[in-house]
């Protein structure tokens, strides 16, 4: 059989234990026009065994935010304020050494291009069993065998001949599926998946989904996973913050905030995509492009782009407040959003109905 | 227009069994040979999108790349309006050029960053020096498109790095427009966008060739976009084109397992959309230095049969009652109908599990 | 003036004033934004005016011999200041014949680096450009004439022929043509698969259109850059032709033929070649900070770089790292 056959959808069983809580993170970087606040006042929790996505267009934050708790930030960048609680150990106050100790078992991180992630010069092998060695203390025997399994768990086809491969001996895919295997080489309790499939097709895509998929629940990890993709989102996430210029916007479970946004930019956002609307008819687009971040207005951060913008949004920036059961949204006019959003909905249905 | 009632509307553009062959170097064993595209035949009519879908590598890129001449096809016929580009020479050439233009996919890489908006737009009028003369015309056609592309006659003053993706994009369109083609091949025209900004080009697009007649060719790995934007969809594997129909016969009731895995394989938003069973494709595309026999898609194909690698499977279409056959004895599937190159086509959606479920 | 310039100027476009009026930084504010550029710039100045004046203000000081007075230490005031940077073996004044070597060395050098960039770009740039067999023949022929030992080229050509200043020019850029060649078909070959460059040919531009507007702008600064290095080699390389005799001839002076006569002294009189070899060095290095300088003010992508304040600056390094 070449094909699985499978269910599409990914939610998971109801919300157990909290791996990771994130408070009021704010992410500073040094910038030639002075210091730009990256990332603020982000809070959320990823919990054993869901998948929590974080979802933005480019230079909302999101990668920095991810960075920020795995202690990857580049120099000029820092970790301004706030809590990343990791197993009840805060992140943030990790000295390197605390770090590396974490960096492993307690968690592991996947990112974007699988070919600049791993070393050219050294075998799969080599690098899938430095974990083992480093962490666990195992020999060169062992550690090549932990790898040829872990290969064999990522699904990649005669694990014993191809360990002594080379990176660029392996298509995209596969990298993908090396990367994902060192980053749960150790079991670790949370894992980040920094836009894992963006450099790949869709069919090799649905397949690393699939195998995120499979590990999260073989290893009840907590899955934060950043993407641009909200039909992604829709399939595998539980919970979704919506990021925009370096705040989140609106947070809750996917199927509330997809179906019943109550933040403007992610109606505007979920409106954006071409579903199956007619050829030729307009698609409804968010006027203007993101702030640039050392241009971030005071007040509401997507006032200039916002249909609902009045004087309120630009004197005050509105706190993340709880609009419905579950689904928070910082913005003063949220009830106004979900409203006119409950109308669509209606005339949706409607057209489906029709169907 | 001396028209027949059974001829289809003008053809802008055709193609008939275009082959390209690549001489890839491997060290001392000499040269390999790269089939980048094998024997394409597509058609596109006044007026009309036609999208071109497939993963990467699999010669739609190389396509486009020919279409504009940027490549020489070993063998098959490109007929733009009757005419052979590759036969033309000088005057005529120059001509034939400005009808075919092109949009690239990486708005930062395919604008020259010395150069300021204004000049990158203009710069097809310094190679057509006839089209518009003097200092005075050029102006007043570079507002005109500023203006048809939804940007600022002042921004003609900057330079590509002062812009936003999307709006660089639209300098990319602008260019395109320059020469008032009849035929835009637009590569990738959005994936380098944020959603939010893709919407806008989207739009812009559209109304681009309502306002203006123009036809595109509409290459694209995201199926949600090349649904909203085309009327027919050619997909491609492997270099050849599998399976071609309008927009909505090859979505909605997709023939090749290919295209079928495809329309499953992307992710829907809408809950309701998403396909009963996933179809998840085992292993990559081949290797084109290295193509299955047969059926190109036999090796990760659900459906393969031994006689998938012996015999390359014919066009197959679907006739009106939901048949599925060879169309008419000898002459095969008329132009234009929806066509799928495979020994046993997917007889209906729900087979490959594409059916809601609720 | 001032009338004329208000009026708008036939052929110019309104993009120009368009850009001045938005408020492009200058050329000159940028120099002296950047405080080794505007040194190098300096001193550059200086070796320019010294090699178009000094000889004529010397005179006769170059040539006048005082046996009595050689090898004398240079930055003693009790010398006079004739001899402040010392006297040579011949009791000649270091300064006056440093001068009158500064135009020889200059007119030298300056040629033979204009020549080769000249030949060599182009021709890189036209080989890269079309790659294919044009490419492969010009860089064979580019690997021959750098494999042959340009100094034994050199001493043939320069014994066959009259070892005039015109000769040394011709020889020394033809042997340093390779260099700027391989440069510039590199560069060239990497951008003509640029998607600006398929966008200038699916207009139907000619190929010496898109070198001239796409190709060139883009590698002349690499190319300056590779320049001011070949500079200082050119000098030197003049000066290994004269320690072989077949250089600039007595009585006429370089600032290599003064390294080169200087070295039997070295150990009495050390003046005498690390005063001229100095010269060399700083002309060489001036120019090579202003050229560096000259990439980034060229290009638009990194012209900001040059309108940081100095805190800013400070962090430039850090937010490159970050950028990507």
């Amino acid at each position: 059989m070449m094909t699985e056959m499978l269910e599409p959808t990914a939610q998971s069983d109801p919300p157990t234990d909290t791996v990771l809580e994130v408070t009021g993170l704010d992410v500073d970087i040094r910038t030639p026009q002075g210091t730009v606040r990256v990332v603020s006042q982000v809070s959320f929790a990823a919990r054993r065994g869901q998948t929590l996505a974080l979802l933005g267009e480019s230079g909302c934050g999101k990668s920095m935010t991810a960075k920020a708790i795995a202690g990857l930030l580049d120099p000029v960048a820092s970790v301004a304020g706030g809590t990343a609680v990791l197993d009840g150990q805060d992140l943030n106050q990790m000295n390197p050494k605390q770090r590396r100790a974490v960096a492993g078992p307690g968690l592991g991180i996947v990112f974007q291009d699988a070919l600049t992630a791993l070393n050219p010069v050294y075998t799969i092998g080599t690098q899938l069993g430095e974990a083992f060695r480093i962490h666990r203390g195992a020999s060169k025997k062992q550690a090549k065998a932990e790898a040829i399994d872990l290969m064999r768990r990522v699904g990649i086809p005669e694990p014993e001949t191809r360990v002594n491969s080379y990176p660029h001996q392996f298509s995209g895919g596969m990298r993908q599926r090396i990367l994902i295997a060192m980053a749960v080489a150790l079991s670790p309790q949370l894992l980040i998946a920094d836009e894992p499939t963006t450099a790949l097709d869709v069919t090799v895509q649905a397949q690393i989904m699939l195998l995120l998929r499979k590990l999260r629940t073989e290893q009840q990890m907590a899955v934060v996973l950043i993407t641009h993709d909200l039909a992604v989102v829709a399939e595998e996430a539980d919970e979704v913050c919506v990021m925009y210029a370096g705040n989140v916007v609106e947070q809750g479970s996917v199927d509330k905030v997809f179906s019943h946004p109550t933040h403007p930019y992610t109606k505007g956002l979920l409106e954006s995509v071409p579903t199956d609307a007619q050829r030729g008819e307009g698609l409804s687009s968010i006027p203007g492009s993101p702030p640039e971040l050392t241009k971030i207005p005071a007040g509401c951060v997507y006032q200039d782009r916002c249909p609902l913008a009045s004087a309120i949004c630009r004197q005050e920036r509105p706190l993340l407040r709880d609009t419905a059961d579950g689904q928070r949204a910082a913005c003063h006019f949220a009830e106004k959003v979900s409203a006119a959003k409950t109308d669509n909905d209606d005339a949706n249905n409607v057209k489906e109905e029709i169907r | 227009m001396s028209t027949s009632p059974s001829m289809s509307p003008e053809n802008v553009l055709e193609v008939k069994d275009l082959s390209k062959t690549f001489h890839v170097s491997a060290g001392a064993a000499g040269s390999q040979e790269l089939r980048a595209l094998d024997g394409i035949n597509l058609h596109v009519r006044q007026g009309e999108t036609l999208g071109l879908v497939g993963e990467s590598g699999c010669g739609k890129s190389t396509l486009a790349r020919t279409l504009m001449m940027l490549e020489t096809p070993d063998t098959g016929t490109v007929r733009f309006e009757g005419q052979d580009p590759f036969a033309l020479r000088g005057k005529e050439l120059l001509t034939w050029r400005r009808r075919v233009q092109m949009v690239f996919q990486d708005p930062f890489a395919s604008l020259n960053a010395r150069m300021t908006a204004g000049q990158i737009i203009t710069e097809p009028f310094a190679t057509h020096k006839d089209l518009y003369r003097g200092t005075a015309a050029k102006n007043r056609r570079l507002n005109e498109l500023l203006d048809l592309v939804g940007l600022r006659a002042t921004d003609a003053a900057k330079s590509p790095q002062e812009f936003s993706g999307g709006q660089r994009q639209r300098i990319g369109i602008a260019r395109a427009l320059a020469l008032d083609p009849d035929l835009i091949i637009l590569d990738e025209p959005v994936s380098a966008l944020d959603l939010s900004v893709q919407a806008q080009v989207l739009n812009l697009l559209n109304d681009l060739q309502q306002e203006l007649g123009v036809s595109y060719i509409f290459i694209s790995h995201d199926l949600s976009v090349v649904r909203h934007v085309t009327d027919r969809v050619a997909v491609m594997y492997l270099g050849r084109i599998i399976e071609s129909g309008s927009t909505e016969q090859v979505f909605d009731a997709p023939l090749h397992p290919y295209t079928a895995s495809l329309m499953s394989a992307s992710p829907k938003l809408d809950p309701a959309k998403r396909p009963a069973r996933r179809i998840v494709l085992q292993g990559e595309l081949p290797s084109p230095l290295d193509p299955p026999s047969g059926c190109r898609f036999r090796t990760r194909c659900w459906k393969a049969q031994p006689i998938c690698s012996a015999e390359r499977p014919e066009k197959m279409t679907r006739n009106d009652s939901g048949q599925v056959s060879l169309g008419i004895p000898g002459v095969g599937p008329g132009a234009g109908a929806h066509v799928a190159e495979c020994h046993f086509p997917v007889a209906d959606p729900s087979e490959a599990g594409l059916i809601p479920a609720g | 003036m001032t009338q004329i310039q208000d009026q708008p100027v036939p052929g110019k476009t309104v993009k120009t004033s368009v850009a001045q009026r938005l408020g492009r930084p200058s050329m000159l504010s940028m120099l002296l934004r950047d405080k080794f550029a505007t040194v190098a710039a300096v001193i550059l100045g200086f070796v320019l005016l010294t090699a178009a004046f000094g000889p004529s203000l010397m005179g006769e000081l170059a040539t006048n011999q005082d046996l009595m007075f050689m090898n004398k230490a240079p930055f003693d005031p009790a010398n006079g200041w004739a001899y402040f940077l010392g006297s040579d073996s011949l009791g000649r004044s270091m300064l006056a014949r440093m001068v009158v070597a500064t135009q020889t060395t200059l007119l030298v050098a300056v040629p033979a680096v204009l020549v080769a960039l000249f030949l060599g770009s182009l021709w890189g740039v036209w080989a890269g450009y079309h790659r294919g067999r044009r490419e492969n023949i010009s860089m064979r022929l580019a690997d021959i004439i750098m494999s042959f030992p340009s100094l034994l080229l050199a001493v043939v050509v320069l014994f066959v022929f009259s070892p005039s200043a015109a000769n040394i020019v011709l020889i020394l850029a033809i042997t340093r043509i390779p260099i700027y060649m391989r440069t510039a078909r590199a560069e060239s070959a990497e951008l003509q698969s640029r998607t600006f460059v398929d966008a200038a040919r699916t207009f139907g531009t000619k190929p010496n259109s898109i070198i001239v507007r796409h190709v060139i702008p883009v590698v002349t600064p690499t190319l300056l850059t590779l320049a001011t290095l070949e500079f200082c080699f050119v000098m030197l390389a003049e000066s290994s032709l004269s320690f072989l005799g077949i250089g600039i001839q007595p009585p006429d002076v370089s600032w290599g033929l003064m390294v080169a006569q200087g070295r039997q002294y070295l150990q009495t009189a050390w003046w005498l070649s690390i005063l001229p070899g100095l010269a060399i060095v700083i002309t060489a290095v001036a120019a090579n900070v202003l050229a560096a300088w000259m990439r980034i003010a060229t290009d638009p992508a990194q012209r900001w770089r040059l309108t940081l304040d100095k805190q800013a600056k400070k962090d430039l390094t850090a937010v490159i790292k970050d950028a990507k």
